[in-house]
């Protein structure tokens, strides 16, 4: 994975909360066998609707997604986090994430930023004022950063220590556990004989 | 200070952990299905990894199979590529594997359970949300992403925090016609989309303990539906005798051992909660969704509610989106809410109980002629079993679908779809947009409430039914 220090890109509003990742990415979408080509199916339905955000050149390019809370609940897919990633999004920010998009967003090298919810109003009204507004991402610091003078909005975001450690030296999980491989055995070597095989 | 159950499966399960880390978490079982495995083996090929425990791992076809035709090729070819994938994996892998076709084939939440792989005190994964399922049995069970399944076939572990604890106490008897599912979407109701997330949730209390266990994995499988990581339920002798006699459960001087440690799975008398929510299932009653996610319901006996009545403006919004989506009117009466399709089936609520419940209400009724019912069994054995007992025929005279096993229209990755604008009730478990096809429109209801409306053609309970 590659390492995530800091990030600059135009911030896109996504003025709904309770996203979940059926709308990131329906399932119909999920049948590919690779990590890429998920672009054409995040937001699906949404696209088709032309007052949608994406749909608007101003936000063209965008690469910092603004949300509202709960985002990604729902299916485990983590094919929403390769259609966020595919289309060009490198960060997400949300007041709040659920779990099992959180954890693959960190596995696959998306940043997924929680900030408060009253940043998150700020952004939204920043993006929408001015189109095409670039906001900072800074994992070092854990800071969020957009716009110039009286509507400039700073703030801090919460990310766990592991995952931005992880993000920034862009290590590889696998390689991290297997370095644990005696562990893992004396492990096996103390689990009770009664415990399910599915092989004989 | 005591344990919580969950801390005591936790426990026993960590293989290191750190100061500053994540536990290193032991993975007792790991079960995997075409759609979110593929380029989970890809990355141990790429890698030149191996799986490293074959032996505590298993693959069925579920997802996107369809439910007619099993015994032909796959028509959608994009479809058959990614079970062939699944295939040509678990043979190169060496995981046992049950295609479609087998006697063992399902939706993988019906399938683990039923084998008796599912056991208390276990931890257990899969790629899908929905593997709460089976912490009805005291087990740790949670879904994960396609990285992690990699992560588990390599290394048989899982990097992961240690979650919160919270009791969710159900005090009380459920009045009669009033089932599990009824009392999950009350409870989600109650805590929202959100309100679970970061905790390990304890189901206890009176009401959760006279549940079947086809009933408490209603409950559990619906855990991921209020944001929480996993749910489970302290094994009794209900969990026992189901488990006893299944091929995959211990025998002899192993089941005795089990039992033994089994019994010491409950949550100790001082054990402390980080947090507890307290229901009285007496007071419940059948309950169905109105908007696009589970926790925007209602009992039935309620109305399409008023946007204005939001706690504030998000809210408000997030609710006007729903009603004007779901093509509902504030003030209507959910009874007067019409249906076009009637879902059973699903990891929710596709098991045996739950089709001779349908059944049993729809026995010498006929189908709305307005009305589709789609009766899909959750695995091979459901149907089979089904079939033995003649509940297929009572689908099919009543005007009634019945298809093989699979999760269907729960998400409609198969033709299993709504069309735009078409309603359903659905015995399953998520209610999104476009969930169980593109522009349809979801109710969420329990298998009772499914019948009926069946019959009636708009959102009923059995109660609203002619004697016959």
């Amino acid at each position: 994975m590659d390492k995530f220090t800091t990030h600059t890109g135009v911030g896109v509003p996504l003025r709904r909360s309770n996203v979940d990742t059926d709308q990131i990415i329906p399932a119909v979408y999920l049948k590919r066998v690779t990590r890429s080509g998920f672009e054409d199916g995040l937001f699906a339905a949404w696209r088709n609707d032309d007052t949608f955000v994406l749909n608007n050149p101003d936000y063209a390019g965008g690469s910092v997604l603004v949300a509202g809370p709960d985002f990604g609940t729902g299916s485990s897919r983590e094919h929403a986090v390769w259609a966020l990633q595919n289309y060009g999004f490198t960060v997400v920010l949300s007041p709040r994430f659920a779990d099992i998009f959180r954890g693959n967003s960190g596995k696959s090298g998306l940043l997924a930023a929680e900030v408060d919810e009253k940043v998150v109003q700020r952004l939204w009204d920043l993006l929408e004022e001015q189109p095409g507004t670039e906001i900072t991402v800074d994992l070092e610091s854990r800071t969020v950063r957009a716009g110039e003078g009286p509507d400039a909005v700073e703030d801090s975001f919460d990310i766990d220590d592991y995952t931005r450690w992880r993000l920034l030296e862009g290590l590889d999980d696998i390689e991290l556990t297997l370095s644990h491989a005696d562990d893992i055995e004396a492990f096996e070597g103390t689990r009770p004989s009664y415990r399910p095989r599915t092989l004989a | 200070m005591g344990k919580t159950l969950s801390e005591k499966v936790w426990d026993e399960h960590v293989v290191r952990s750190a100061e500053g880390e994540p536990d290193l978490l032991y993975v007792d079982l790991h079960l995997i299905h075409e759609v979110t495995s593929p380029q989970a083996f890809e990355g141990l090929r790429l890698t030149g990894r191996t799986v490293r425990r074959p032996d505590l791992t298993l693959a069925t076809e579920d997802h996107n199979v369809p439910t007619i035709d099993q015994d032909k090729p796959i028509a959608d070819l994009v479809s058959r590529t990614q079970v062939e994938t699944l295939r040509r994996n678990a043979a190169e892998f060496g995981v046992r594997l049950h295609p479609l076709g087998d006697i063992e084939q399902g939706i993988v939440h019906v399938v683990g359970p039923q084998l008796g792989l599912t056991q208390p005190g276990m931890t257990i994964v899969c790629g899908d949300s929905h593997t709460s399922t089976h912490g009805a049995f005291g087990a740790i069970a949670f879904g994960i992403g396609t990285s992690e399944v990699e992560h588990v076939l390599a290394t048989q572990t899982l990097m992961q925090a240690r979650p919160r604890t919270m009791a969710v106490t159900v005090n009380g008897s459920l009045p009669a016609g009033v089932t599990a599912k009824d009392m999950v979407l009350t409870l989600i109701a109650h805590t929202g989309t959100g309100g679970g997330q970061g905790y390990i949730v304890e189901y206890r209390g009176p009401a959760i303990e006279e549940l079947s266990m086809e009933g408490r994995m209603t409950v559990c499988n619906m855990s991921i539906e209020w944001g929480a990581k996993a749910g489970l339920i302290a094994p009794d002798q209900t969990t026992f005798d189901y488990l006893e006699g299944r091929a995959e459960a211990p025998k002899g001087a192993d089941w005795d051992a089990a039992v033994a440690q089994w019994k010491t799975l409950a949550s100790d008398d001082d054990a402390e909660f980080d947090e507890e929510i307290v229901l009285d299932a007496s007071t419940m009653t059948p309950f169905v969704t109105w908007g696009t996610n589970p926790g925007q319901g209602v009992p039935l006996g309620g109305v399409v509610p008023d946007p204005a009545d939001s706690e504030d403006d998000n809210d408000r919004v997030a609710v006007e989106k729903a009603l004007q989506y779901m093509g509902l009117t504030t003030g209507t009466p959910m009874r007067a809410v019409v249906v076009d399709t009637v879902f059973v089936g699903s990891c929710t609520n596709g098991r045996i109980e739950d089709l001779r419940l349908a059944a049993e209400i729809i026995r010498g009724r006929t189908v709305d002629k307005d009305t589709r019912l789609l009766v899909v069994p959750g695995s091979v054995r459901v149907r089979l079993q089904a079939e033995d007992e003649g509940l297929d025929v009572i689908f099919k005279e009543a005007g009634g679908e019945w298809r093989g096993a699979g999760c269907s229209m729960c998400l409609g990755m198969n033709p299993d779809q709504l069309a735009p604008g078409e309603r359903s009730a659905s015995t399953s478990n998520r209610n999104f947009e476009g969930r169980q096809g593109k522009g349809g429109r979801t109710h969420l209801v329990s298998v009772p409430v499914a019948a009926a409306t069946a019959i009636r053609g708009t959102l009923s309970s059995p109660a609203d039914l002619e004697e016959l």
